[in-house]
């Protein structure tokens, strides 16, 4: 047995001390368990999450009408369409991203059980997000990352982030391309002893209920009513699927919920050669599709993030649309957020036309921006790359070898994905596999699609 | 010859190539896993030595020194003149 496997097989003993959590409790039959009980038993309740935030400065951010981007989607919308765009400004949390609420619970829960440290597998915000968490908490903080290629060519995204973990006094391990960024970080749970603070935790989203309750809470109170549409950028499905919940725990039963990923098909994740060729390390359809498809892929044994239980729509959006959008904010709004919050933006420009214009659209974050998370950091990075900058038709665009800007505001499409085949991509790890009545009951909840269509669903992949 | 108690950063390989998960895309199966790391120097060494660092959580990794006195360097990039032109069709559609 190599390191590599050795290391693997203890993957559980690991999991399990490192989180105090015993997921076996949660199990019911087969591929089934008990998610409503997992996400309830974590040990808070919607309030105390909701108290814990407001001590720690995560939370309460404000929801603002981004009435000149509404008004440039209606120049190229029918008349009476255009619905009104609001924007949740995230970036205003602590360290600067919705990963705040995420943190701030799973580091508190660390805090509490007695740990000394926490440790997270993260390039993304979540990093900064939890480094600052642990620096109010006097808690020792290390971060796992991957950053570099073969050629030792690092993503400017990624760095920044390592310069805020280390800001916030965190220990930042940096890496190559591969999956073995949890190898490492099984490494470092065991030789540390320090808290999983894992983002597919249920600390970890249901940290990010209040972000949907303040939506529905402010909207009401502004508005009258709740929103028709709220869209999140997805990638691990912790957004989506904590906001989902916390709307739905306000009685906002009826918005549609959208997932929206940057397109990056084509682009390997785990391949040193294209890691430096994607302009966005996040809320891309790399972690979007396969996270979506297989949540339980995470560095937990039960994820919490289950998009497909929550998800009306997903719709895609190119780089270059995202960069169009992102400069459009500064311009027109005066906000200079980061790219890859600004996903679920350009998808709400483009599904804003197709809807009437009493209709309100929330975008249920922004990150922040800077040197390398800047979106003229990304183009220029990627011309530096090889990759070609041209105008045209955005959905044109090639990933990896190029990045098409849209001549006009009005070429800024989103392109929806066939739900139905998300949930076949999902049901295809189970092929010739009988199902028990409770693990239908379970695939009902989990699809959202009735025990009959999960039936005939099942029978096409087995005659494949 | 650097002096005990800089601040480094070292890189070390995690897994040889021959050692990494079975599960990888051709070109990075030939690759080794790298881990780089910062921390202050325990001994005094030169660069390209094996040295031992200790780390912000006071952990101690060796691995080879490649970098005295590490930095951030990013940036906000080149001018690029695509962000002008979107810029003026933003400005220009909405004016």
């Amino acid at each position: 047995m190599t390191d590599y496997e050795m290391m693997m097989s203890k993957r559980q003993a690991i999991m399990k001390s490192s989180l105090q959590l015993d997921y076996e409790q949660f199990e019911l039959e087969g591929i089934a368990f008990d998610y409503e009980k997992m996400m309830n038993d974590a040990g808070y309740t919607f309030e105390e999450v909701q108290k814990i935030q407001i001590e720690n400065h995560v939370g309460q951010t404000p929801l603002v009408e981004l009435k000149n981007i509404t008004e440039y989607a209606r120049k190229f919308a029918k008349k009476g369409f255009g619905a009104r765009i609001f924007l949740k400004d995230e970036a205003l949390n602590l360290s600067g991203s919705f990963k705040a609420r995420r943190a701030a619970i799973s580091v508190y829960h660390a805090k509490k059980l007695g740990y000394k440290g926490v440790v997270a597998a993260t390039s993304g915000n979540y990093g900064a997000a939890v480094a600052a968490m642990a620096a109010r908490l006097k808690l020792k903080c290390i971060i796992v990352q991957e950053v570099f290629d073969s050629n030792e060519k690092n993503q400017p995204e990624i760095v920044e982030k390592a310069r805020a973990c280390e800001a916030y006094g965190a220990e930042v391990i940096q890496l190559s391309v591969g999956p073995e960024l949890f190898y490492e970080f099984l490494l470092i749970l065991e030789e540390t002893g320090y808290f999983n603070a894992s983002l597919y935790s249920p600390y970890g989203v249901k940290g990010i209920e209040t972000l949907g309750y303040e939506i529905a809470e402010e909207m009401l109170r502004k508005e009258g009513k709740y929103p028709e549409v709220v869209i999140a950028t997805n990638a691990g499905g912790g957004n989506l699927t904590g906001t989902a919940r916390g709307l739905k725990y306000h009685g906002a039963n009826h918005t549609r919920i959208v997932g929206a990923s940057v397109d990056l098909t084509g682009l390997h994740m785990a391949s040193d050669h294209d890691f430096n060729l994607k302009s966005f390390t996040t809320g891309h359809t790399g972690f979007g599709i396969p996270f979506a498809t297989y949540p339980d892929r995470s560095d937990v044994p039960r994820s919490a993030a289950r998009p497909l239980r929550y998800m009306d729509e997903y719709v895609l959006v190119n780089q270059g649309a995202v960069f169009f959008m992102t400069e459009a904010l500064s311009l027109l709004e005066g906000m200079e957020r980061g790219p890859a919050g600004n996903t679920s933006l350009a998808a709400a420009f483009s599904m804003a036309q197709e809807l009437p214009e009493d209709f309100i659209i929330v975008v249920q974050e922004s990150e922040y921006t800077g040197a390398g998370k800047h979106f003229n950091s990304q183009i220029a990075f990627a011309k530096s790359q090889g990759i070609t900058l041209t105008f045209g038709h955005p959905l044109d665009e090639k990933p990896g070898k190029n990045l098409v800007f849209p001549t006009s505001g009005s070429l800024i499409k989103h392109k929806s994905l066939d739900m139905n085949q998300l949930k076949m991509s999902y049901l295809k790890r189970y092929k010739n596999h009988e199902f028990s009545m409770t693990e239908l009951k379970y695939l009902e909840d989990e699809l959202r699609v009735n025990q009959q269509t999960i039936i005939e669903m099942v029978g096409k992949i087995n005659e494949s | 010859m650097i002096q005990k108690g800089t601040y480094v950063m070292v890189k070390k390989i995690v897994l040889k190539h021959n050692e990494r998960s079975n599960n990888l895309p051709e070109d990075t199966k030939t690759k080794d896993y790298m881990m780089k790391i910062k921390g202050f120097l325990l001994e005094d060494a030169n660069l390209n030595d094996l040295v031992e660092i200790e780390t912000t959580t006071k952990r101690k990794v060796e691995g080879i020194l490649i970098e005295v006195n590490p930095s951030y360097t990013h940036s906000f990039g080149d001018h690029v003149d695509e962000i002008d032109v979107m810029k003026s069709i933003i400005l220009e559609e909405t004016r």
